[in-house]
């Protein structure tokens, strides 16, 4: 059974038109925005607003003892840090805007922000 | 729409009358509590939205990876009755089929019925536009694609306005925009297809649409 017969010429430019706009938004949407901060909060408190084009690490005192971020090559990460489980330091390198890592024990957290989207996983 | 409390003699009434031949009767049935004055496009309307339920049903059966993502079979009737019978028809059917269609699944004034009422909305409304393109250059298929997208436009506009006002819920968009894509263009092809099948057939709903005019 061919479909060619019930599709009219404009139907392509529709359909085009279609296919270009998943694409479009697809890219927009999931590529993320490029982070440019990283925002480190302290017992709920914004401790420091960094810029991630330098490299430095960040030492942030919480309740239990002191966690240490790194940026690195416009990444960041907590790569040391008091709680029990070391959740946030095996979540590894934040690249993206919106990406956040959280040290509840600790209550410290880094999270990400550039661009004018500001999406996170933990609102999914 | 006629509601009987009994039914015998009158049934070859009910019967000619559904098939648009006779004139409607004034009352055929003095027994009858309630009587409604129905047109033969109230049946026909009837008729399809019943199919259109039909394939609702249908649908539901088959098991979506995503809630929100599903084939919307019952649009290709919707596609059918607005080529042949105007947005108007088109209209009476989508809207009744969202109605029934929760009534039936028990989900009547339920999120997932304000979210099939926008999408049905935001679909009609983008089809009366779409119904100015030049028939020459445009057929059903474009017609699909665009009321699959105003489809999910609308039910997106539901979900953030109202059940989940975060603009998280963007991810999800090209999940659906993927969809409406696929679905839209598949929809699009089989109410094409039927209508040139049917377009030489002898077709008695042609004479109904002239009876509407009378």
């Amino acid at each position: 059974m061919s479909f060619h017969s019930h599709i009219k010429p404009g139907d392509y430019l529709t359909l085009s038109g279609g296919i270009a706009f998943t694409v479009w938004i697809t890219f927009a949407v999931w590529s993320g925005g490029i982070a440019d901060t990283a925002l480190i909060r302290s017992g709920g408190k914004v401790f420091r607003e960094v810029p991630l084009s330098r490299d430095q690490q960040i030492e942030v005192p919480g309740p239990l003892g002191t966690s240490i971020i790194t940026i690195e090559k416009r990444k960041a990460r907590i790569s040391s840090d008091p709680s029990p489980r070391q959740y946030c330091v095996r979540q590894g390198w934040l690249q993206q805007a919106g990406e956040i890592a959280i040290c509840l024990p600790n209550e410290v957290s880094v999270e990400l922000t550039g661009g004018a989207k500001k999406y996170d996983s933990l609102n999914y | 729409m006629r509601i009987e409390a009994s039914s015998d003699d009158h049934t070859s009434a009910h019967i000619n009358e559904m098939r648009g031949k006779s004139p409607r009767p004034s009352n055929p049935n003095p027994k009858s509590s309630i009587l409604l004055d129905t047109t033969p496009e109230d049946h026909h309307i009837a008729r399809m939205t019943a199919v259109a339920l039909g394939l609702t049903v249908l649908e539901n059966a088959i098991p979506s990876p995503l809630p929100g993502v599903k084939p919307g079979l019952a649009n290709i009737i919707t596609l059918i009755v607005l080529a042949r019978y105007g947005w108007r028809a088109a209209a009476w059917v989508s809207l009744l089929r969202v109605l029934a269609g929760s009534l039936l699944f028990g989900n009547f004034l339920a999120p997932g019925f304000f979210l099939s009422l926008s999408g049905a909305a935001c679909s009609l409304a983008v089809l009366a536009l779409s119904l100015h393109l030049p028939q020459r250059w445009f057929g059903p298929v474009t017609d699909s694609i665009l009321a699959a997208f105003a489809h999910i436009a609308g039910q997106m506009a539901i979900v953030y306005l109202w059940l989940i006002p975060h603009s998280g819920i963007a991810y999800l968009i090209p999940v659906f925009a993927t969809a409406a894509l696929v679905f839209g263009t598949v929809n699009g092809l089989i109410a094409a297809s039927f209508m040139d099948k049917t377009k030489t057939a002898p077709d008695d709903a042609r004479e109904r649409s002239k009876e509407y005019e009378k």
